[in-house]
């Protein structure tokens, strides 16, 4: 069985459960996904599927993508990724949003809103100086370490510096409902970049339906 | 927005929804929560804004109970909200009424 698809999201809305609640909601686009090519363990060493999605003209093709998708006899695609795992779909095949069903749970990834040259504080949730009492240490560094020993600053210290704008995976999200004359998927709760921003949806690892 | 959210959202919406508008007095036909049968509460007053809009729209409507301001946000499309009836047609002059607040006091 394939385990994911590539998608789009398309904005955020909300919806009422069977309790009469609000329930926020991520609205995703997800497939048709062409299979491009099948990676299996004898020729490859690993076993996954090659997926394409949403097609693009033709002009807007570079010339190295352009000969690939000539030679796997494909029209021209935006998004090209791979999902790991065996599966029976060969190349050629379409994947729609049918993979996944109502109450399913999925881990979504995609690039996440960039946030330009951040401070510690919104960075790295650094709690901050004192606010008042004379403190002129609102949201500054402040120590980055001890003196002679050990002398240097050691690495992975959390500082300023650009933020956002690189992949993110949010796991365990509950699919609300599977739309597919559209291709929609409804995912409860927020998925990570810009309405538009490309998706990959997994089926979840940690968690299974019914759970 | 995108077309399709805003299809999306416009499915889900109310289609009976009356007219109303701030300045308007409203009796609200609203579920009382937390009970097996259904049951219907009434929550009379003045519609003092209306915000957002699709289906996450909501409105605030306040009435004085025992000389308290009580002002309760109803989403519009939301199946709680049973029936809104228009007992007063108010003329406001502006879209947010909060001015009534300090007034009332």
């Amino acid at each position: 069985m394939l385990e994911g698809i590539l998608g789009k999201k398309l904005g955020m809305s909300q919806v009422f459960d069977e309790k009469n609640n609000t329930v926020p909601v991520t609205l995703v686009q997800a497939g048709p996904c062409t299979v491009l090519a099948q990676k299996t363990k004898e020729k490859d060493g690993y076993e996954s599927v090659q997926l394409g999605f949403e097609s693009m003209p033709e002009r807007l093709l570079n010339k190295p993508l352009g000969e690939y998708l000539k030679k796997v006899n494909a029209k021209p695609l935006r998004f090209i990724r791979e999902i790991r795992g065996a599966t029976e779909q060969v190349p050629g095949n379409t994947v729609t949003v049918e993979i996944f069903k109502e109450g399913d749970f999925v881990d979504i990834t995609g690039t996440s809103k960039g946030k330009g040259f951040a401070g510690g504080m919104k960075r790295h949730g650094w709690k901050g100086g004192p606010a008042s009492h004379g403190s002129m240490s609102h949201r500054r560094v402040g120590s980055i370490g001890n003196r002679a020993t050990p002398g240097r600053v050691f690495k992975g210290k959390t500082l300023p510096g650009r933020m956002g704008n690189e992949r993110v995976t949010t796991q365990s999200l509950k699919v609300i409902k599977v739309d597919k004359d559209r291709n929609l998927l409804v995912i409860r709760g927020a998925v990570t970049g810009f309405n538009g921003g490309y998706l990959i949806i997994r089926k979840a690892i940690k968690k299974k339906a019914g759970k | 927005m995108l077309q399709i959210v805003r299809d999306f959202e416009k499915e889900r919406m109310k289609k009976d929804v009356p007219a109303f508008k701030p300045g308007d007095e409203v009796r609200v036909h609203v579920l009382v929560p937390g009970i097996e049968e259904e049951r219907t509460q009434i929550f009379e007053g003045t519609v003092i804004a209306m915000k957002n809009g699709g289906l996450r729209e909501t409105f605030v409507v306040r009435k004085l109970s025992y000389g308290t301001g009580i002002e309760r946000t109803f989403p519009l499309h939301s199946p709680i909200v049973k029936k809104i009836e228009i007992i007063k047609e108010g003329h406001a002059r502006r879209a947010k009424l909060y001015y009534l607040r300090r007034l009332k006091k």
